[in-house]
């Protein structure tokens, strides 16, 4: 009886060890080389383009390292529109660590029923020209137009998940930021 | 092999038969304590196939006369002994030395462990398996709660850290089956990866002799352990069942356990949980589902002399986060502040969407011991863990079901413990650990990862005397010394090392290769030597009144989330950045109880006080724009900080079915450093319960209780302005004031039918926040977002057979 028991106790200690070692050995299968992913989710650039025949803007903001490191900038410093003239604008979104840069824009195209962009700013009269696939607006695509000379704001705010319809209203439309950026712009 | 066994009972048989006709052989025997091979004085033997007695004299000689050749079997009994029965054979031996166990508790836990102490010189605090029962459905901090001095730290209603007096993550150790839990857990919503079901007791340790585990017990142990179970040939098991109509769910658990007179035992258990969204009063919860199966294996063998006992553990959780408190940036948090509900209310949903936690836990670890005679038991365990953590958030495009966060933690420690029992006064407890943990931040989440890959080693050895004084007092003293490495893997942002923080200089020798394009391969690497120490005195007074005087000497090695954490965390709507220039953590902690142990009326008062230098805090430090808009930073700092308090704890019998009970928990945080209040600290709260039971009327149990948690009023304000650019002006961030104070009441009632001999149903029927009121509690991380639970109704069925 006394060595049958011992016998049992080590077999038994030796499949408990060897089924430890299979366990560690299985889950070593998802184990890589260490080799980190880009961030493939930011957005290092917004870029809004305002046309009116040969007169082009393109305000600029650009953070190409990302979150932390170096602060964004903003380019022009001081854009300039002309004062009562209607302008197409188009938003880009980009992430620009990747070569060449990735057009967020189309991924936001894409689930255009989930984000919106909001337009805030002083002095300037901004419509969403298209749609996502309930009729209800987007944002990627606007007309805007300036009244007379002066200085203000401009705020681009892109949400994800926010209520859809909404009352035009970031701050009441929900969801979650992904991209907020002010530029200073002045109407001569 | 069995041919020769064949051949020696043939043998055997033939010397019997044939010699078996002298019989006035005089057979000595010696009874020894196997401790410490003191004789022992009025054992009584039997010779039970000869029906003849007698006992050991002061030497603890014993004779027995006239005996024939052939097998004689031995009877040996003695007051607190273990009884033993040996067969000698007199043709080969007529002397023997016969060892005798006192420490009989050991073998029978189950039964004598119940109102036993841990250790003797220590404050500490018990749940048994009834109150762990009521918790099934739930977490192991919300069973902790009942503790008075034990609050939580919450993320939702189900993802619970327990706290002890104010601290929490790596300052607390959980301690599984005599293996330390690594399940990350330091984030604050990382809650311990545990099955309570799988548990027969668990023991909160806020004094001292916390060494034999780790050094790093600043705020104290949670100790949980499985049955012991009695050596004889049985079969039990139980099923629980529990329904709850908050979440519209409840969970399923099973447990059967075979044990064995040879001392083998084996036990298979399982559960599953599973809730949809919870309510709270006024609204669904959408979004906060929980998902949940745990299993556990346990195979041993336990005998006086020597043992082993091997155990699986799997726990795979799935948390859903509430909806609305994904949020962008602190206009979003401003939004959500001054909204009286969250922003996201849907029907009833069993669904699980982002964002979520999933977590998958593996725990096995093999254990055994051996016995040694007049020196003590050595124990020998190997233990491993793995840790696989992912975390989903709202993302877009191809990345929709990829996690953001995707850890995998492997530990693996071997851990050789010796226990000297050989003095008649001094039990001494010593042994060495070695460890390795390899943290891997697998790669396709699409983000650069929040912890860093990194491998650590860790050795440690300590030693804890435990000496008698006399009859009333216990001393104990310990001490432990700890090594750790770590060694990380990470890129840094080239501006933020060389100009944020200035790595650059403060620690050249990590960086590891050329900058490529805006990140900066590094390769920190720290060690850090630790040194602890631990004190305990307990002194027993007339009329069962105890007093118990700790002291502890804790330190703490920063957790990698303190040394390498970096990016955006999204519930918060904060950026959380790590430091390489945080040090270690040191404290010194003090704690008196004085405890009267009674049915009639008992108490516990133990005020403590803590002075640690170090400690680390993540705190608000400023703002930073990013492209999404105005964030908070949230970096680590260290601080002298103190904390005291008093927990209270009082019962008393009212009359024979009835008896009252009621705690009550103070406590203070500063931070010394700033003269301000330390962030995060629990606020006083207290709790009555009135009980009726009725032993003669299948145990019926009505208990009315309630808690009240007082508002917290010392917080340090750390509210700021920030500029919201659609309304063009600047905003109030109010992220510390804390909710009102609130009261919860509630009813619980119980009885028990017997079927068989073994067999009962336990019936169960609970009712918690009996007025559906609503309230935020201020340590629940998402308090800003929504209130907490209303009321549930639930209901319990247990099957023991």
């Amino acid at each position: 009886m006394k060595i049958t028991n011992t016998i049992k106790i080590t077999k038994l200690l030796a499949i408990l060890f060897i089924s430890v070692f299979t366990f560690t050995a299985c889950s070593d299968d998802d184990d890589d080389d260490h080799d980190h992913d880009s961030e493939e989710e930011l957005i290092t650039t917004v870029k809004y383009t305002l046309t009116n025949g040969s007169d082009v803007v393109t305000l600029t903001y650009s953070d190409p390292d990302g979150e932390g490191g170096n602060d964004g900038t903003y380019s022009p410093s001081e854009p300039s529109l002309t004062a009562n003239t209607t302008y197409t604008g188009v938003v880009q979104l980009l992430n620009e660590t990747e070569s060449p840069a990735e057009d967020i824009t189309e991924e936001v195209k894409d689930e255009a029923d989930e984000h919106e962009f909001f337009y805030t700013s002083s002095g300037l009269t901004i419509t969403k020209t298209d749609v996502d696939g309930n009729g209800n607006p987007l944002g990627v695509e606007t007309s805007l137009i300036t009244a007379g000379a002066g200085s203000g704001t401009l705020t681009i705010v892109l949400k994800h998940e926010p209520t859809k319809p909404n009352d035009g209203s970031s701050s009441s439309a929900g969801g979650s930021t992904d991209v907020e950026v002010t530029f200073n712009v002045t109407i001569n | 092999m069995q041919r020769l066994i064949f051949l020696c009972a043939f043998l055997y048989c033939i010397i019997t038969n044939t010699a078996a006709q002298d019989c006035n052989i005089t057979f000595k025997g010696r009874i020894i304590d196997f401790h410490d091979k003191t004789p022992i004085l009025g054992a009584s033997i039997a010779v039970i196939n000869l029906n003849r007695y007698t006992t050991s004299n002061m030497d603890g000689v014993f004779e027995i006369n006239n005996l024939c050749k052939g097998k004689i079997i031995l009877e040996v009994k003695h007051i607190s002994c273990e009884t033993k029965q040996i067969t000698i054979d007199i043709d080969k031996k007529i002397s023997k030395d016969i060892y005798l166990e006192h420490h009989l508790e050991e073998l029978n836990e189950v039964i004598l462990k119940a109102s036993k102490k841990t250790e003797q010189s220590s404050v500490e605090q018990s749940i048994k398996k009834a109150v762990i029962e009521e918790f099934t459905d739930k977490s192991l901090g919300d069973a902790l709660k009942t503790i008075s001095g034990v609050s939580t730290l919450n993320t939702g209603n189900a993802i619970v850290k327990p706290m002890i007096h104010g601290l929490h993550s790596s300052r607390l150790l959980i301690i599984n089956n005599n293996v330390r839990m690594f399940d990350q857990e330091w984030g604050d919503e990382h809650a311990p990866n545990i099955d309570i079901n799988a548990s027969d007791r668990i023991d909160v340790i806020k004094g001292a002799n916390t060494l034999k585990y780790g050094s790093d017990a600043i705020g104290g142990l949670i100790l949980l352990r499985p049955k012991r179970y009695t050596v004889k040939d049985s079969l039990f098991g139980s099923i629980l069942t529990s329904f709850n109509s908050n979440g519209l769910g409840g969970s399923l658990n099973s447990e059967i356990i075979k044990t064995y007179n040879s001392g083998y035992y084996t036990k298979v258990q399982m559960n599953y949980r599973k809730f949809g969204d919870f309510e709270a009063p006024n609204y669904n919860l959408t979004n906060s589902g929980v998902k949940s199966l745990n299993g556990s294996i346990q195979f041993g063998y336990n005998s006086f002399e020597k043992g082993f006992d091997a155990y699986y553990s799997y726990v795979n959780n799935e948390f859903g986060i509430l909806q609305s408190s994904h949020i962008g940036n602190v206009n979003d948090l401003v939004n959500a502040i001054n909204s009286q509900q969250p922003r996201v209310i849907e029907d009833f949903s069993y669904t699980i969407n982002v964002p979520k936690q999933s977590i998958v836990h593996h725990l096995g670890k093999i254990e055994a011991y051996k016995r040694y005679k007049g020196f003590g038991k050595l124990t020998f365990q190997y233990d491993f863990q793995i840790n696989r953590r992912k975390e989903y958030d709202l993302r877009r495009g191809d990345l929709k079901n990829t996690p953001v966060i995707d850890l995998r933690l492997f530990t693996t420690s071997l851990q050789p413990n010796l226990q000297i029992d050989y003095f008649n006064n001094l039990k001494i407890n010593t042994g060495l650990l070695i460890r390795y943990q390899q943290n891997d931040a697998v790669s396709g989440t699409g983000t650069s990862p929040l912890i860093p890959d990194f491998d650590k080693y860790d050795a440690g050895m300590h030693a804890v005397g435990n000496y008698r004084l006399d009859e009333t007092t216990d001393l104990s003293a310990g001490f432990r010394y700890d090594f750790s490495d770590i060694n990380a893997r990470k890129e840094y942002n080239v501006t933020d090392w060389q100009e944020t923080y200035n790595y650059d200089e403060l620690f050249p020798e990590f960086e590891d290769g050329d900058i490529k394009g805006t990140d900066i391969p590094t390769n920190p690497r720290f060690t850090y030597h630790n040194m602890s120490a631990s004190l305990g005195l307990s002194k027993k007074f007339d009329n069962n009144i105890l007093l118990l005087a700790n002291y502890g000497l804790a330190s703490r090695v920063p957790n990698p989330s303190e040394l390498f954490s970096e990016g955006l965390h999204h519930s918060a709507a904060r950026i959380e950045t790590g430091l390489l220039t945080i040090g270690k953590e040191i404290a010194n902690k003090f704690i008196l109880s004085l405890e009267k142990n009674s049915n009639n009326f008992g108490f516990a008062i133990s005020p403590y006080y803590k002075r640690i230098n170090g400690f680390v805090q993540l705190v608000p430090v400023g703002i930073t724009t990013t492209i999404r808009g105005a964030f908070p930073v949230w970096e680590y700092n260290q601080v002298a900080a103190q904390i005291f308090g008093i927990d209270i704890n009082v019962n008393k019998k009212v009359s024979n079915n009835f008896s009252y009970s009621g705690s009550f928990s103070l406590l203070q945080g500063d931070n010394l450093t700033d003269n301000i209040p330390l962030i995060h600290m629990p606020a006083a709260n207290f709790s009555n319960r009135l009980s009726y039971v009725n032993a003669n009327l299948n145990q019926l149990t009505i208990r009315l209780s309630q808690k009240t948690s007082l508002q917290q009023n010392r917080f340090p304000d750390y509210n700021f302005f920030t500029y919201n650019a659609t309304i063009q002006e600047d905003v109030f961030v109010d992220i510390s004031s804390t909710p009102p104070s609130y009261s919860l009441f509630g009813m619980h009632t119980s009885a028990v039918f017997k079927f068989s001999n073994k067999g009962s149903l336990k019936l169960e029927f609970t009712i918690e926040n009996m007025f559906n009121k609503s309230y935020r509690e201020h340590l629940n991380r998402l308090r800003y977002f929504s209130d907490d639970l209303g009321r549930n109704y639930n209901l319990k069925l247990k099957i023991n057979y």
